[in-house]
């Protein structure tokens, strides 16, 4: 047995808890077609800071409570969030050695791939599959991921 | 750096194959709950208990927005208050004289219908609710409103304001309800133009202040201005309530369908509070089912059998009133 890293898992839960209440919190309505996926963004950060602290069930149960609060087929962003964390925990070391910048590119082609998943099932369960407005996030999310990396940083202690 | 990631990627290593079979036991527990959830059925209980879990966290997501209006509502002026009271007081008596008005009309129209008695009222009870959460996107025009099957509410209720249709409810839980707006792509009303009462469909834009109106032919009788009634078809709302006013009537030579916009007369993005309505059936202006608009279609209201005097607005768990989501048809 390696020796145990510390596992900040509180600190996870209370952040995740916090990501959700982001990405739904009541804005104007000219913020919702940007507004970041939060939720998705802070399963991102720990798989890829502390793989071991949720692992792939964070994901899953991150995007279960998605799917409640958007009353979205059940299990379709559950999927999406699932396959975000394992890719995240895969290459977890790839993405935490490079610098910030080119983190933010991962993170965008990580949010391309949750927002095609549910693009797909979206197209799949006869839900209507939009324009190019549902894609906006993946952007604004990768330009927040700078400012949300260096939160959550602070919260627990690297090795 | 290099001892770093030599000692952690022989844990990633270690971790691989495991990382790779969890993640496909959740893809194959997120494709079955979806299957089973396309279905329809019983995970609608599993739903019911997820939204009873989400609802102490929905109420601390508003909480902001909440404190806020409070907050303005506390520190209203004492003069600002007394204006208002006027104004409430003017338009209470003008409502009064308008009521008296409307019960006369009521006996006319029993009499030239031939009937004993007066008809029943079409609303039967009605009840308020306040926006907890509302979500408005090009995808989603959504509200969560803080009343839920223990307070009657059913799945495919009509949902009004005072100035005209909100939406519908899709999906109950026990104390919340998720209503779809009428400007949400995905929801149809049908609708007759109130002056020539010509009937067709509106749709959901995707903004908050816009409706469609896709299969008029480009000769059809509308113009700007006009207003858009709910024609009783569909099942869920009745007939003759105030949907919206047309903004905008294009006619291109090279379709044979105009483009219509209407602007929707309740303020749906402004509003936070919201009126639940229970329909007496009885009443000939009541939703008739089974044919209306592609999203409406084939949702019966469910008959709620209120004991007491429909005076009671908002008795909480009337007994047979509490609709379990089970026990409604799925729509998704």
């Amino acid at each position: 047995m390696i020796a145990r890293e510390h596992i900040p898992r509180g600190t996870m839960i209370l952040s995740t808890i916090i990501g959700l209440g982001l990405q739904f919190l009541p804005l104007p309505a000219v913020f919702d077609d940007i507004r970041p996926a939060f939720l998705v963004l802070t399963v991102i950060y720990w798989s890829v800071a502390v793989p071991r602290a949720g692992g792939i069930a964070l994901g899953f149960f991150s995007g279960v409570a998605i799917d409640v609060f958007m009353g979205a087929v059940l299990g379709q962003y559950a999927l999406a969030t699932s396959l975000i964390a394992y890719l995240a925990i895969r290459q977890h070391l790839l993405v935490r050695n490079k610098p910030v910048f080119e983190q933010t590119l991962l993170v965008a082609l990580a949010l391309t791939i949750y927002e095609v998943v549910v693009w797909v099932i979206d197209g799949w369960s006869g839900h209507r599959m939009g324009g190019i407005t549902r894609w906006l996030h993946v952007l604004t999310g990768a330009v927040v991921w700078p400012v949300v990396t260096a939160i959550l940083g602070q919260t627990h202690s690297r090795r | 750096m290099a001892v770093l990631s030599s000692a952690t990627s022989s844990y990633a290593t270690q971790r691989g194959p495991a990382a790779g079979f969890r993640f496909t036991l959740y893809a194959v527990a997120s494709v079955t709950l979806m299957f089973l959830d396309q279905r329809g059925g019983w995970l609608e209980r599993a739903r019911y208990g997820l939204a009873a879990i989400a609802y102490p966290l929905n109420l601390a997501i508003n909480s902001p927005s909440a404190a806020v209006r409070w907050l303005q509502e506390t520190f209203e002026t004492r003069a600002e208050l007394e204006t208002e009271n006027a104004q409430l007081r003017a338009k209470q008596r003008e409502l009064e004289i308008r009521a008296l008005r409307l019960a006369a009309l009521e006996r006319d129209n029993a009499e030239l219908r031939g009937l004993k008695k007066a008809l029943p009222p079409l609303i039967e009870k009605w009840l308020s609710g306040e926006v907890i959460r509302s979500e408005s996107s090009s995808q989603r025009q959504r509200l969560l409103i803080n009343r839920g099957a223990t307070n009657g509410v059913f799945k495919s209720q009509a949902v009004l304001s005072n100035t005209g249709l909100v939406g519908q409810t899709l999906r109950v839980g026990p104390w919340t309800s998720e209503i779809i707006l009428l400007t949400d792509p995905e929801h149809a009303v049908p609708v007759q133009v109130q002056r020539s009462g010509l009937r067709t469909i509106a749709v959901g834009a995707g903004e908050p202040s816009a409706l469609l109106l896709p299969f008029l032919p480009i000769q059809s009788d509308i113009r700007e201005g006009d207003v858009l009634v709910t024609s009783g078809l569909g099942g869920i709302f009745p007939a003759g309530y105030p949907v919206a006013r047309v903004s905008e009537v294009k006619r291109d030579g090279n379709s044979v369908l105009a483009q219509v916009r209407a602007t929707p007369l309740a303020g749906l993005d402004r509003d936070h509070e919201v009126m639940f309505v229970w329909f007496d059936e009885r009443s000939p202006a009541a939703p008739v089912g089974d044919q209306g608009g592609p999203n409406t279609a084939g949702i019966m209201p469910q008959a709620v059998s209120a004991p007491g005097a429909p005076g009671a607005p908002g008795a909480p768990g009337a007994p047979g009133s509490a609709v379990a989501p089970g026990n409604a048809e799925p729509k998704r």
